[in-house]
């Protein structure tokens, strides 16, 4: 029995009986592991590059952003003295305390008087100083504090762009330069943070541009895909994990769903202008039509998400249920559903931030027009944030530059927000089984 | 009435019904308690209640498609119609126009024609609305009363309710093929429209594309796809992989092979969030920072007539892109190598890294290459990069200082500004997007076929 556990040596091809044992003591061979050492070590800076340089990339990215479009959120301001009373406005007190404010105020003259006085104050070119939207700033002085009509005030008004861009030290212009210094010496150029940049829309004076219109259409838009993408996405996920018969037609689904996560998103924007625009005649750039076709983008994004986080459920949950008598439909609705929903909703979130940073196919369906009031409503014409990045992108007048950046850390911030919330409802929810 | 009023009725009407058929339902348990009830009360309410939304929401969808035609028959039987041209494109502007109208979205007409026909439709437009909604509500009614009469303790409420959420989900998930075949199909019509007026060779293999200038007796000549073909390679699956294949997949190899589980956890989603990035913010990257800076390296290097487009800067800033899609790719097809042939090869006496080069990679290859082509996918159907940092003229040239285009960038170019639907410059739009579709498509089935094999052959 003893010698059997000693198994013979296989009989194969002989060994070369002459060949001695590697000195790795010799020189030749200490050097070829250094060479092999030095090799492993440089393949590996290779990789640790690799990961630094990518990194640096997004970091580069990030930061070219942060410093240009901080400025967007500032602006720069000139302090304008008016003399009221001078002026002589034909406004009386209680014509400001109702609705009718604006009109009364537009239609006594505002905004010519509000350049009469930038002329009075800083000179003939004095107009040139200040925006073309200073006299809203005025306006608004006015409507919070009416007393002021029979004062002389100094109200600080957003300044034109040229004067704005000339004190950041942009020195393409020298007269712009020259005017910048003299009203930093007389003390009446400022920096404010830019409320109306958060309220405001789109102007074409980029010293005006506001985001709101934009941000109001993204939300619209994104309620739309919401509602339609949620829905849809996890029903699917539920037929598809539990209910699907093993047949060609499942097969068919699954295929399109799958196929259907890879299609580039603009061939969604040409299924859109083709079916819902020229077939359905639904309005062109309403939040609407964007919210549907980023809907059918991100649908199938819910889907395969869905359908992991039904399949992470173990059975032995609804074998418990069936065994007490639930129904098929009462398995899935009352226990795997719930136990699913976080790693559903992580899903959708991820979905949803893919659809806001979405560009493409919006503008094949018009969402590109300029369009200076918010959307009141999903019928109405609008446009989307990554959208007006573009068409900010586009506008020549340098002014623009820093709104584009400004817009770009506001969407991040969006996108930023929604992956944290993703993480940490997967951190908080996710039951590992 | 407005829509959202009548749909929120709808569901008034239903929710009622579901309180009331629970409640009868409830009360055949207590009155006598001769019969057990087969349903739970609430399973009564949910049968109700689908009966009471479902078909009026039906008839909904249904009533608007039909309407505006109905809407439209009526205008033409009101006197001021009479006045219209018989046929054609300006009447379809008249008809528009009025009823944009008498809808409150616009106040002034081009067609003095319109502005009578404005209150005819007024008319035919409230008209239709009140009937809809009147027979919405009375079908919501009269269903959710019949099936109100159906509640009895023995009635099957359970078995046809959860009937219908079957049919819902199935229905839901229908729309994923209902998706891809809207897709395919309305890719394939206008095409179809297209290739009648400019023949198909002349699009696949003409050299030459200038839209701006289609001549109308040959369109087919200005329309040859050929350099979109070239630049979309050159960008995407060429310059852009040059940058996404080295860092992505020395990345993988990094963060898997040598790294710290601390700087893995940390580093892979850093890495992650270059995907999440949108798109626009790339191209503006890329347009604002990165073509200027290649455009004076090109100056500085001798080339005097270095394009601010380059096909070089938006093939890197593609590349950035789509590195984490690559590295993640290289990153499952190492992990699915099997630990046995890793372990073995250290055993040997083999280096990390010369395992990583003779046994790792080449058993994850497939796996690898899979994820390539998945990414070139990607690349080429990115739009939003090549539309703002490409040039829109079309060249065939072996040099990345210069401009190219893309596919995608001309299918925005062409698509916007014009909104007439039957010329060919629209409708060259969508036979690029079929090209496109076709494209990515055959490479997703490739790359999936390659993965789906390779992961068996380990199992």
């Amino acid at each position: 029995m003893s010698e059997s556990l000693v198994p013979e040596l296989p009989t194969g091809p002989k060994e070369p009986a002459s060949r001695a044992p590697t000195d790795w003591k010799t020189d030749v061979m200490q050097k070829r592991i250094r060479a092999r050492y030095a090799k492993e070590r440089r393949f590996r800076m290779w990789g640790l590059a690799a990961v630094v340089g990518s990194a640096g990339f997004l970091a580069f990215l990030l930061v070219t952003m942060l410093w240009q479009g901080i400025g967007g959120f500032q602006r720069a301001e000139v302090a304008l003295p008016i003399d009221f009373p001078a002026l002589a406005l034909e406004v009386t007190p209680d014509q400001l305390d109702d609705a009718g404010a604006d009109l009364a105020l537009a239609s006594a003259g505002l905004q010519e008087q509000v350049t009469v006085a930038a002329i009075a104050a800083f000179g003939e070119d004095g107009a040139n100083y200040i925006s073309d939207s200073a006299w809203i700033a005025v306006r608004s002085a006015i409507k919070s504090d009416p007393s002021i009509l029979g004062k002389r005030v100094s109200i600080n008004v957003p300044a034109s762009s040229r004067i704005a861009l000339a004190a950041k030290g942009d020195g393409n212009d020298p007269d712009a330069t020259r005017a910048a210094a003299q009203l930093k010496a007389n003390g009446v150029l400022s920096n404010g943070f830019n409320i109306d940049f958060l309220i405001g829309s789109d102007a074409t004076d980029p010293t005006a541009v506001g985001i709101w219109g934009a941000l109001k259409g993204s939300l619209l838009t994104m309620l739309i895909t919401l509602l339609i993408a949620f829905p849809i996405g996890v029903f699917s996920a539920i037929y598809l994990e539990e209910y699907a018969p093993k047949n060609r037609w499942t097969d068919l689904i699954e295929v399109s769903i799958n196929n259907l996560a890879a299609v580039p998103s603009i061939i969604f924007g040409l299924l859109g202008l083709a079916v819902f625009l020229s077939f359905m005649n639904l309005p062109r750039s309403a939040p609407l039509v964007g919210g549907m076709t980023l809907a059918l983008m991100i649908m199938p994004v819910i889907v395969i998400a869905g359908r992991n986080a039904i399949k992470a459920v173990p059975p032995s949950i609804r074998d418990a249920a069936l065994g007490i008598g639930a129904s098929r439909i009462q398995v899935v609705f009352h226990h795997v559903l719930p136990l699913a929903l976080p790693g559903i909703l992580t899903g959708t979130i991820i979905g949803m931030a893919r659809a806001l940073g979405e560009t493409a196919p919006l503008l094949m369906i018009g969402m590109r027009a300029f369009i200076a009031t918010p959307p009141g409503g999903v019928f109405d014409p609008a446009t989307v944030l990554p959208v007006q990045i573009f068409l900010w992108s586009d506008q020549v007048s340098r002014g623009f530059v820093e709104k584009t950046s400004a817009a770009i850390i506001v969407l991040l911030v969006f996108l930023l927000a929604m992956n944290a919330v993703a993480i940490y409802l997967r951190n908080r929810f996710e039951t590992r089984w | 009435m407005n829509i959202f009023a009548l749909l929120f009725m709808i569901l008034g009407l239903g929710l009622i019904a579901w309180l009331t058929a629970r409640a009868r339902a409830a009360r055949f348990t207590r009155v006598g308690n001769a019969k057990r009830l087969h349903s739970l009360p609430g399973q009564h309410g949910w049968y109700v209640a689908t009966w009471a939304v479902v078909p009026a929401l039906i008839f909904l969808v249904v009533w608007g498609s039909l309407s505006p035609s109905l809407v439209t028959e009526q205008v033409l039987q009101s006197p001021p119609a009479a006045q219209l041209p018989a046929f054609g494109f300006e009447r379809d502007t008249i008809l528009a126009e009025a009823r944009s109208i008498a809808e409150g979205r616009s106040f002034g007409a081009f067609h003095p024609e319109s502005e009578a026909l404005a209150p005819a439709y007024d008319a035919a437009i409230s008209r239709y609305n009140w009937m809809g909604t009147g027979i919405a509500l009375i079908l919501s009614f009269a269903f959710g009363l019949f099936a109100f009469t159906r509640v009895k303790p023995d009635f099957r409420a359970r078995t046809r309710f959860e009937r219908a959420v079957m049919i819902l989900l199935l229905v839901a998930s229908l729309i994923a093929i209902l998706t891809t075949l809207g897709i395919f199909l309305s890719l394939v019509f206008e095409s179809f429209r297209f290739f009648q007026m400019v023949p198909i060779t002349d699009f696949l293999f003409g050299t030459n594309w200038s839209p701006q200038v289609i001549r109308a007796d040959d369109p087919g000549e200005t329309l040859g796809a050929v350099p979109l073909f070239w630049g979309t390679f050159f960008i995407g699956a060429v310059i852009a992989m040059l940058v996404a294949i080295p860092f992505g997949l020395m990345s993988a190899i990094y963060l898997t092979q040598y790294a710290p589980p601390r700087v893995r956890t940390w580093m892979k989603p850093i890495l992650e969030i270059l995907a999440g990035v949108p798109t626009v913010v790339y191209g503006y990257f890329a347009a604002l920072t990165v073509a200027p800076f290649i455009r004076d390296l090109a100056v500085s290097m001798g080339y005097t007539y270095a394009s601010s487009e380059s096909a070089l800067a938006a093939g890197i800033v593609m590349g950035i892109m789509i590195i984490p899609f690559v590295s993640s790719m290289a990153d499952d097809s190492i992990a699915a190598v099997p630990t046995a042939m890793r372990d073995g090869s250290l055993a040997m006496g083999a280096t990390t890294s010369e395992t990583i080069k003779k046994v790792l990679l080449p058993a994850a290859l497939p796996g690898v290459v899979a994820g390539v082509l998945l990414a070139v996918s990607r690349a080429i159907g990115e739009t939003m990069i090549v539309v703002m940092a490409a040039s829109g003229a079309a060249t065939i040239s072996l040099n990345p200082m210069e401009s190219a285009t893309t596919v995608t960038k001309q299918i925005v170019d062409l698509l916007t500004g014009e909104t007439a639907f039957d010329s060919p410059k629209t409708l060259a739009a969508f036979a690029l997007g079929l090209t496109l579709f076709m494209i990515t498509f055959v490479l997703n089935i490739v790359a999936l076929r390659v993965v789906k094999k390779y992961r068996e052959a380990y199992e």
